[in-house]
């Protein structure tokens, strides 16, 4: 699959670890982007000729594949923003700050990333909600059947990531869901999806989540796209979170009226060509089938946990087995700081993250200032893995562990 | 020999000279680098405008531990007028390597943490 990517034959020797910061892409989205250029440009839902018709055709009907994608039953339910983080703006200002009130509890839980704790934070400061976090059990698994009864009537919205970006573990949604909406089926539902959508199918109508957000540019396609999904009656409630141009139905000197949805949240001219980008991912990754996806990243996974397990003075923080887990594996070579070994893996072109991985709560969970973070994803190999394992012997030499 | 990790950083970083922390310190602030979200804390006692006793504590990579060993080193008994007139490119001499921009700020965090100390 490597043939599909460009930069593997711009860098042959590359080592590509970083797929949970960012994908590759493929030539297929490559020359989306570029065909939309040479034989689309033009803005959306403006003009009257047939360029501006043709774009617009080809960015709605995108809409219309990213619906049918997560299994949205309109396709005025997929909202284009510019990433994961800013639709939990959304949700945090459009829905939150209007129909939640001091005291009231939001969930989500020590493994999130960043974009799904600061809107939340923010959110707190301006009208006083609270926020709870759940937390982890021993084998990096998510505790939440251990609220107070006192807490979960509290409970307005809980907000979690469908998979950790650092642990690679896969929260059970579906049962996690269920659990709280029996506690209260009013309670909201938003998922962070960001690591899940690249490597596994979704059906949001199954899950029956309230709100699911997740990036383009890590499941091969550009980046500045993003994809909130909302249920249709929640969106029509929700306030813009942007105000300007496009968003609105009419405008006087004084006031103005919103556009129905999906428009009401795209202000001003969305990445036209980044969405364009996305639907050709996404014909990419159902061209080649989640099944497979899944199988190939699967074996990975087993190969590279038993690669952990042989290795000594290393440790990995995540579940050590295959069962609910994806290819996203944080681990520290003893004393050496994660920049060190990151630094040492590069002489052999090797392409890791090192750090805090935008968690910080979870660092200081697990009494962390950083990992060294070796993520998977469709093109990679067990090459890489055998790489990955002679750049760590090399860490340990050059560190004399 | 490894032209990053050279000899002496690796000694610096597995041995740091002046770690720890000062308990009745005159001077005692922390920097972080944002980059990695490392800090450095520092304390140190002066007398008659000079650094008596200097120690730094905090997780760090090799880079910014050895940095900061082979620095404070450099500057315990100096007087603070000295340290002021003190440069980047200093602290980058005394250890002697190449270093991209993202390893220059590691290098750097002990140096911003004087100055920071000392103004």
């Amino acid at each position: 699959m490597k043939n599909d990517f460009p930069i593997f034959k711009t860098y042959p020797e590359l080592v590509y670890l970083d797929s949970a910061a960012t994908s590759q892409k493929p030539q297929k989205v490559i020359d989306a982007v570029s065909d939309f250029y040479a034989t689309y440009n033009a803005n959306i839902h403006r003009g009257i000729y047939d360029l501006s018709q043709s774009a617009t055709d080809l960015f709605e009907n995108t809409r219309k594949k990213v619906a049918d994608f997560i299994g949205a039953k309109h396709a005025s339910e997929i909202i284009f923003t510019a990433g994961a983080t800013e639709a939990f703006n959304f949700v945090a200002f459009g829905w939150a700050k209007k129909f939640l009130k001091k005291g009231d509890i939001i969930v989500l839980s020590e493994m999130e990333h960043h974009s799904n704790i600061i809107p939340w934070q923010q959110l707190k400061k301006e009208i006083g909600i609270e926020i709870v976090y759940l937390p982890l059990t021993k084998d990096y698994r998510l505790d939440y059947k251990n609220l107070s009864p006192n807490l979960k009537k509290k409970i307005k919205l809980v907000s979690l990531a469908h998979a950790s970006n650092v642990l690679g573990t896969i929260n059970p949604m579906e049962e996690i869901i269920s659990y709280f909406k029996k506690i209260n089926s009013d309670i909201k539902i938003c998922i962070d999806a960001a690591q899940s959508v690249p490597h596994m199918q979704i059906d949001v109508a199954i899950l029956d989540c309230d709100f699911f957000a997740f990036s383009s540019h890590k499941m091969l396609a550009p980046s500045g796209v993003g994809v909130l999904y909302s249920k249709k009656e929640l969106l029509e409630e929700m306030d813009p979170f942007i105000y300007g141009s496009h968003m609105i139905d009419t405008v006087t000197k004084e006031n103005a009226t919103w556009a129905e949805i999906p428009d009401k949240f795209e202000p001003g001219t969305r990445n036209l060509e980044g969405v364009i980008g996305l639907g050709a991912a996404i014909d990419y990754l159902q061209e080649v089938g989640f099944e497979k996806i899944q199988k190939h990243e699967s074996e990975l996974v087993e190969y590279t946990l038993e690669m952990f397990k042989k290795q000594k003075n290393v440790t990995l923080f995540g579940p050590n087995n295959l069962e609910d887990r994806l290819g996203v594996f944080s681990f520290a070579v003893d004393n050496v700081h994660s920049h060190d070994v990151s630094e040492v893996l590069n002489r052999s072109h090797i392409a890791v993250r090192a750090g805090h991985h935008c968690a910080q709560v979870l660092m200081k969970c697990l009494g962390l200032t950083g990992t060294v973070r070796s993520s998977l994803y469709l093109y990679n190999t067990k090459e890489d893995i055998d790489r990955l394992q002679e750049g760590i012997e090399e860490v340990k030499k050059v560190f004399k562990i | 020999m490894d032209p990053l990790y050279r000899e002496i950083i690796l000694e610096h970083w597995q041995n740091p000279q002046n770690f720890g922390v000062i308990k009745d310190a005159d001077i005692d602030v922390q920097e972080v680098n944002p980059l990695c979200g490392d800090a450095i804390r520092l304390t140190a006692k002066t007398q008659n405008g000079k650094i008596k006793k200097i120690l730094f504590s905090g997780e760090g990579c090799a880079i910014s531990r050895a940095s900061a060993s082979l620095y404070t080193e450099e500057i315990k008994g100096e007087s603070i007028d000295v340290v002021k007139k003190k440069l980047e490119k200093d602290v980058l001499a005394l250890l002697g390597i190449e270093l991209t921009p993202a390893r220059t700020k590691c290098a750097l965090l002990i140096f911003n943490t004087v100055k920071k100390a000392i103004k």
